[in-house]
């Protein structure tokens, strides 16, 4: 088992008030079989020993679904690594005496609370207004009694696998939260069980991104290429076909 | 304390239908006068928060997570149990009933496990109308896959994502109410204490995680659905920040404690590679339909995987079990892997692994219709391992996953704490000594869609619930204990980090408290923890302020009680002399290897009361007796 050195630039701000500014720690006896996260829990502990308050991250899962970790590596939402959320990446992905930059996912929709960790609550926000079915408990019909094209729900488990994260506005110049927004938007007006709201459902969604202070999609593809789960930008076009349809 | 299981009376597949037609309502006017306190947004408590506001109730939410669409719940992979018959044959809510109950090794409550069977049905059909897009056939119909402990195909899935797409059914339905301004919902909250007003629940003290502000919150009733507690071992299956704290606070504050030493240990997990670990991976249990277990013959066969021909490999789950084979129950599953590798059988540079082999149904099915089944599954672990499955066999080993005991409940879902409702697998209700696959999710969503909106209303109906006001000295109370506790832990300034502290407590109940137990093991567990507990008050560190965003000191006051319920783990798995499902004592076997139950003295539930903690914990065992009226106790059998 091969070991390293690893420089870490990490930004570091103790509150939203804080201007924040990058920190540099050294961290040997690596192991390429650590996750990335592992490695920086290995640094918080060396961290606690020294006084030095850790660095804060989200995580919950470690199995790349919950979505919670969500910080940009070396100028990447969730690191190098194509369809792999950070706490997925490996320290095998490195070399001894690699610096490495960790950054919180920057948008002026996402407020950072404390280090790495960011305010994404206006994610929420979106689902809020339209990201559902309108289906109270107890009155769905039997299940069967609906089929749906296998092709057709592939396709609406494609777009509902979005994990939440934000890598998305992250990664967009434009910081929009339209492949979030749009992959909820294409699996539920996609289904026949979304088909009735899907006029209501697209306008007040891409209204409420537009409030929440995320800028608009100007198709540079940025969002895909990080999204950990590999959400589509088709989700973006059928979001839009979806909008004309509903204000035309 | 007095432990009525308010289980209603005749026929087993009438009680819920009578218990509902019996029950008290709320009239449509008088539910908006009443609020409800839902802590926790997995599964149940989604969708527990989507039913009640839906009714009318002013609800509000709390969750540790950033969003309430990242409860734990979202990480179940495999599938939701349901009665459908779809695939005709021969399923139906008796049968879904009695696996269940079998499973459990005949340690729950019949009439719980019924009325979980008969509500699966309607979960498949509530998850699809919110657009829940299950796996479907051709001809647009929805799919089933097998499971372990069952013979026929009931399983609903959403390719590997069943947990994640089911959770977001019921979190988009919870956030409608939102939208609808009858939820409120509270994130990066945690709940540190219960407040018991004249013997009932009346709210709850919280933690606001981003700045440390401590809040009070009152309420007419309280619905726990925090989860499990499998993250007492360090390592296991739960995501990083699934802790016991709301579900031990309130046992603080008098509600019993059920089972708490029936912990599910799944069989089919990535195995641990370094002193680094922070959590297991599991892969699963679908894959066991089509993945192989075995370790070689001999001790010392080095050769690759690949390499070992048939006659020189073990499938000792095939040959132990020939009518479930690969597919037996997690129990079964787990401790087989276990005597195989203490045998000298074991795998990998640890030893501490068994092969999971895909091989045979590449060969049968082709690779194509293998990633179909399977696909991210497999990129998981190659992503993990950097061993490729499609190629070579997986290395798997069991590891904590689910833990079927928690805070004891009535029929409505009640704990002996008027008021206090819990849900999920916060609850002890349903999977008595093991859990099948497939069925937390159905669970989950049984307890918050269809059983808690009807029984708190009985509730609410039948108590006069004047308002007491958070000014109230017991919600000042509990939260200066809540803050006292946290600058307890700050002014340590020990030498030993939280999770140096929580690995060792793992350490301690894996080995002792884990897979197989033993009288002289536990006795030793008992006192190992009392000593670590001791030094836990003396020598912590926890790093920062109590008023910023502070991971560490939030997992300070976890693993501190987490020191506690290890405790009553170990008390309660050396209370109960004989093996039933997932607890195995190594004194009580049969001579083939396999639980021996005692139904003569070990039939019921186990509730602890808490008394005190004062160098050892003080707790006081009350036993709710389990009767099988309909189903008869058998040694059960999957060979």
């Amino acid at each position: 088992m091969s070991e390293m050195t690893i420089n870490l630039k990490i930004w570091r701000q103790k509150s939203i008030d804080d201007q924040g500014g990058f920190q540099t720690y050294q961290l040997s006896e690596v192991s390429e079989h650590m996750s990335f996260l592992e490695m920086l829990d290995v640094l918080n502990e060396k961290l606690i020993k020294e006084d030095i308050d850790p660095v804060e991250f989200d995580y919950d899962c470690r199995e790349g679904i919950c979505g919670s970790c969500n910080m940009v590596v070396n100028g990447s939402a969730h690191g190098p690594k194509r369809l792999t959320a950070v706490c997925q990446l490996h320290m095998r992905t490195y070399n001894d005496g690699d610096t490495i930059v960790i950054e919180p996912p920057r948008a002026a929709a996402f407020p950072v609370i404390r280090d790495l960790v960011v305010d994404r609550s206006a994610l929420d926000r979106i689902i809020e207004v339209g990201g559902y079915v309108s289906v109270k408990t107890g009155a769905a019909p039997e299940a069967n009694l609906i089929p749906v094209e296998q092709e057709v729900s592939n396709t609406a488990f494609d777009y509902a696998t979005c994990i939440g994260c934000g890598a998305c506005v992250a990664a967009c110049p434009n910081s929009s939260a339209a492949l979030f927004t749009g992959a909820k938007v294409a699996h539920l007006n996609s289904l026949p069980q979304g088909y009735p709201e899907r006029k209501r459902r697209t306008i007040a969604m891409v209204d409420q991104m537009a409030k929440e202070g995320f800028g608009d999609c100007s198709n540079h593809g940025e969002c895909e290429a990080v999204c950990p789960v590999g959400i589509s930008i088709s989700s973006i076009a059928e979001m839009r076909k979806s909008y004309l349809k509903a204000v035309l | 304390m007095k432990l009525d299981s308010k289980v209603p009376s005749g026929p087993l597949e009438e009680k819920w239908n009578r218990h509902l037609k019996d029950i008290k309502l709320v009239s449509p006017n008088n539910k908006r006068k009443h609020k409800v306190i839902v802590v926790g947004t997995g599964l149940a408590g989604a969708s527990a928060a989507a039913s009640l506001s839906e009714l009318g109730y002013n609800v509000q939410t709390f969750c540790i997570q950033d969003s309430a669409r990242r409860a734990h719940s979202i990480s179940a992979q495999g599938g939701i149990n349901a009665a459908k018959n779809y695939q005709n044959d021969g399923d139906s809510v008796w049968r879904l009933f009695y696996d269940t109950i079998k499973g459990g090794d005949y340690r729950s409550r019949e009439a719980n496990v019924y009325r979980l069977a008969e509500n699966s049905n309607n979960i498949i059909d509530q998850a699809v109308a919110q657009g829940v897009p299950f796996g479907r056939e051709y001809g647009g119909l929805l799919d089933n896959r097998s499971f372990g402990g069952a013979q026929v195909s009931r399983t609903f899935y959403s390719r590997g994502q069943t947990g994640q797409q089911l959770l977001l059914g019921a979190y988009q339905a919870m956030m409608k109410e939102v939208h609808n301004g009858k939820i409120e919902s509270f994130t990066r909250h945690e709940m540190l204490d219960l407040v018991v007003v004249d013997g009932k629940a009346r709210g709850i003290i919280t933690r606001d995680l981003v700045n440390g502000t401590i809040n009070k919150w009152e309420a007419d009733a309280v619905v726990l659905c925090t989860g499990g507690y499998g993250n007492v071992f360090y390592l296991s299956t739960n995501a990083k920040n699934s802790n016991v704290t709301a579900a031990w606070r309130c046992h603080r504050r008098g509600a019993a404690f059920a089972n708490p030493c029936f912990v599910q240990i799944h069989p089919t997990c990535i195995p641990v590679s370094g002193d680094y670990q922070s959590k297991l991976t599991l892969m699963s249990e679908s894959l066991r339909n089509d993945g192989r277990v075995w370790v070689p013959r001999s001790k010392d066969d080095s050769r690759h995987p690949n390499e070992i021909p048939e006659e020189d490999r073990f499938y000792y789950l095939e040959e132990k079990y020939p009518s479930f084979g690969n597919l037996v129950p997690r129990d079964v599953a787990s401790r087989n892997a276990k005597l195989v590798t203490d045998d000298g059988l074991g795998v990998g540079d640890s030893g501490l692994a068994v092969y999971l082999d895909f091989r045979d149904a590449i060969k049968r099915d082709g690779e194509d219709a293998i990633r179909a089944k399977y696909g991210n599954l497999f990129d998981m672990y190659q992503n993990i391992t950097d061993e490729n499955p499609y190629k070579q066999p997986m290395r798997i080993f069991p590891a904590v996953h689910y833990t079927m005991g928690g805070l004891w409940v009535d029929y409505n879902l009640m704990s002996n704490i008027p008021g206090l409702f819990v849900a999920g697998e916060a609850n002890f209700s349903d999977h008595g000594a093991n859990r099948l696959g497939a069925s937390a999710l159905m669970q989950g969503l049984s307890d918050g869609y269809f059983i808690i909106p009807y029984t708190i209303g009985d509730y609410i109906a039948g108590e006069d619930l004047k308002v007491v006001g958070t000014g109230h000295e017991a919600f000042s109370e509990a939260a200066d204990k809540s803050q006292k506790q946290l600058d307890k832990l700050l002014a340590v300034k020990g030498d030993k980090t939280v999770i140096e502290f929580h690995r060792e407590l793992g350490k301690i109940m894996w080995d002792k408290v884990g897979i197989s137990r033993s009288k002289e093991g536990l006795e030793s567990a008992i006192k190992e923890i009392r000593a670590l507990r001791e030094e836990f008050w003396q020598n912590v560190r926890v790093p920062g302020e109590a008023n910023y965003y502070n991971k560490y000191l939030e997992f300070a006051a976890r693993v501190a009680d987490y020191f506690e319920l290890a405790e009553l783990m170990a008390l309660d798995a050396l209370d109960r002399d004989e093996s039933c499902g997932c607890h195995l004592r190594d004194e009580f076997q049969t001579e083939e290897g396999e639980a021996l139950r005692n139904d003569e003295k070990y039939s019921f539930v186990s509730a602890w009361e808490f008394l005190g903690v004062n160098g050892k914990l003080e707790t006081k065992l009350h036993k709710e007796d389990l009767n099988f009226e309909f189903v008869e106790l058998k040694q059960r059998s999957y060979k």
